[in-house]
């Protein structure tokens, strides 16, 4: 595993991806507006760019052509040889690779914040790779601080030694947003609107950084992965049943054993069988049926996040 | 006076679609399980039948492969002379036409059942292409009732111009069952089970139509189409405004002139025109983007049935 350092410098190059799921709408929407209109994107130290990241999934409105793109950024893909029958995403997965990093490279760009949508009820969830994010995670701070509202939770997605396959891997800092419920191929106001305000909050704090405000170190609570849980199938294959009442929309709460999870078609329930309290996530997301994934089993944890370096101010532009 | 009723004959047949939009899953889910046991949906001298229209769709869990096959069963694409460079899905209407249709023929379907799922805000919705159908209205009428106090919306498609040509058009007897909202791929247990009530009770609604119950006359409040409203959309024909948060999820709700229907990326409202109330349905459903609508208008009114029985009694 390689961990990127914390910055020391200004953070220069940044990204907003949208559309790397063709059907989840805020992102693709938001990175069409300002690919049209980039100005609420700047800020004095820095603009971000923003980039629309899988175009034929996004003229389709699908969720991918050939491949899922977010699981495209592993070194296997990225490196090796192109050839005519790659998959329309692996090939798209390199450009970006080219255009955001390279992955692990001096050269890639200092952040990139990826937009996501799930058909699950976790309300406002950022995603990183692990609590070794310091900047990072004292964006998610932030974040959380700025809209206590929102019960912003933080999922820190990477097992550990896995490598990471997810678009916003390739720059040496990342972080994705991901906002539900929200149905494929819809695009809903309220969700809209909160993406817009996060992306811009998100803009403001690397500003803040490169202005030389101090972070100092806190405790974060976080959710970390620590299995999955299939739909019920019967002998031929199909769905046997689907998630019970009283799991549906309970995201980030907790699961006990014994608990109720799956309704069958013939009408009994399936209880929670595994031993200790779970945080499921990602209950009844439509793009993890073919996955094999009716709910992601998270544990709840915390940890210490150091504090982060204080830049020397950037000076102002005009003098 | 004596009580003036409409002598109809006996339901013999019924057919249950699932899976006419490949990634509704609620009626995919049901007529597989249907199709395994189908213990809840017999009735004694009743031949229902389980069935899923679009399997190819259904296997790739999206709407449809090449088109919309709720919309094709026209007399011009039911006449078309089959061939491979059909589209799929009319080549399936014509299947579908032969297995359950024509109507009035001798072993045809007498009533369709059609489940579907919406993203919108709707609720259970029972879909009535026919304002003079005495029969239906009475079962629509049992349908709510038994279901009440769960709310159970009646959607008239009636028009001359925005009527569609659906594949349970093909029977005496069409019935479309909409529940949402749920999103497409997700199968969700409260919608599976909101539908699951919704054909039971329509079911036994048959049944005691068969066996000579006497339905007296009755009334239901419908909601009929009126037109259908597309997105602002810019000089490249993307769309330029989202539904506002003040409509979103309220189908079925009066919205008023002057009422707040979209928001445009700047942040401008656009509201209502006109001097009439109406009630949108369909509001922000994923499906209808590509066709151009962002919601329905439609206006309330009161359809009477006259009494039925059945004729055999």
């Amino acid at each position: 595993m390689c961990s990127l350092p914390v910055p020391r410098e200004p953070l220069r190059r940044v990204a907003v991806t949208g559309g790397t799921h063709g059907n989840e709408m805020s992102g693709v929407y938001l990175a069409q507006h300002w690919l049209q209109a980039p100005a609420e994107l700047q800020r004095l130290s820095f603009s971000a760019v923003p980039v629309l990241a899988n175009p034929a999934a996004t003229a389709a409105c699908c969720r991918y052509v050939d491949h899922d793109l977010n699981r495209a950024f592993t070194s296997s893909f990225l490196n090796s040889r192109p050839t005519p029958d790659d998959p329309y995403e692996v090939t798209r997965a390199r450009e970006l690779n080219q255009l955001l990093g390279p992955k692990a490279s001096g050269r890639a760009f200092d952040f990139v914040l990826d937009l996501h949508n799930t058909t699950a009820n976790m309300g406002t969830c950022l995603i990183a790779k692990s609590s070794h994010e310091v900047f990072a995670m004292h964006l998610c701070r932030h974040l959380q601080l700025q809209y206590p509202e929102l019960s912003c939770q933080v999922f820190l997605c990477q097992r550990s030694g896995e490598e990471s396959y997810n678009l916003d891997s390739v720059a040496k800092n990342g972080l994705a947003l991901e906002l539900g419920p929200q149905p494929q191929g819809v695009l809903r106001a309220d969700i809209f609107s909160r993406m817009r305000t996060l992306v811009a909050t998100v803009l403001d704090f690397i500003e803040l950084f490169n202005q030389g405000t101090a972070f100092p170190a806190f405790e974060m609570e976080a959710y970390r992965p620590v299995g999955v849980v299939d739909f019920p199938c019967t002998d031929a294959g199909n769905l046997a049943g689907t998630v019970h009442p009283q799991l549906q929309d309970r995201d980030f709460q907790p699961l006990q054993p014994g608990a109720p999870i799956f309704q069958m078609f013939s009408g009994e329930d399936l209880l929670y069988d595994e031993e200790s309290t779970v945080y499921p996530v990602f209950i009844n997301e439509a793009a993890y049926y073919e996955k094999g994934i009716a709910f992601v089993q998270t544990e709840k944890f915390t940890f210490t996040v150091p504090a982060m370096p204080v830049l020397n101010p950037v000076p102002s532009p005009t003098s | 006076m004596t009580s003036c009723h409409i002598a109809e004959e006996p339901i013999k047949k019924i057919a249950i679609f699932g899976g006419t939009h490949g990634n509704e899953l609620t009626g995919v889910f049901l007529v597989k399980h249907w199709l395994e046991n189908g213990a809840e949906i017999q009735r004694t001298g009743l031949e229902v039948k389980p069935f899923i229209t679009n399997p190819r769709a259904v296997k790739k869990c999206t709407r449809y492969i090449d088109c919309d096959l709720n919309r094709i069963f026209d007399l011009e694409n039911l006449g078309k002379k089959m061939s491979e460079d059909l589209p799929y899905e009319v080549r399936r209407a014509q299947e579908i036409y032969h297995l359950f249709g024509p109507k009035d023929g001798e072993d045809s379907y007498d009533i369709i059942f059609d489940l579907h799922n919406t993203t919108s805000n709707m609720g259970c919705t029972l879909i009535l292409e026919d304002s003079r159908n005495n029969f239906l209205i009475q079962m629509f009428h049992y349908i709510k009732t038994s279901l009440a106090p769960l709310p159970c919306y009646v959607y008239l498609i009636e028009h001359p111009s925005l009527k569609y040509a659906t594949t349970r058009s093909i029977a005496k007897y069409p019935v479309g069952i909409e529940v949402g909202p749920q999103p497409q791929g997700v199968l969700r247990a409260d919608i599976l089970d909101q539908m699951r009530k919704m054909i039971k009770h329509a079911l036994d609604f048959i049944h005691h139509f068969n066996e000579g119950k006497e339905f007296p006359p009755c009334a239901i409040e419908v909601y009929k189409i009126i037109e259908k409203v597309d997105y602002p959309r810019d000089e490249n024909g993307e769309i330029a405004a989202v539904i506002h948060p003040n409509l979103q999820d309220q189908d079925w709700k009066p919205l008023h002139p002057g009422d707040p229907m979209f928001l445009t990326l700047d942040g401008k409202t656009m509201s209502l025109g006109g001097d009439c109330t109406v009630y949108p349905v369909f509001v922000n459903e994923a499906a209808y983007y590509e066709k151009k609508e962002a919601f329905a208008k439609t206006t309330k009114l009161t359809l009477n049935a006259k009494s039925i029985r059945c004729s055999v009694h």
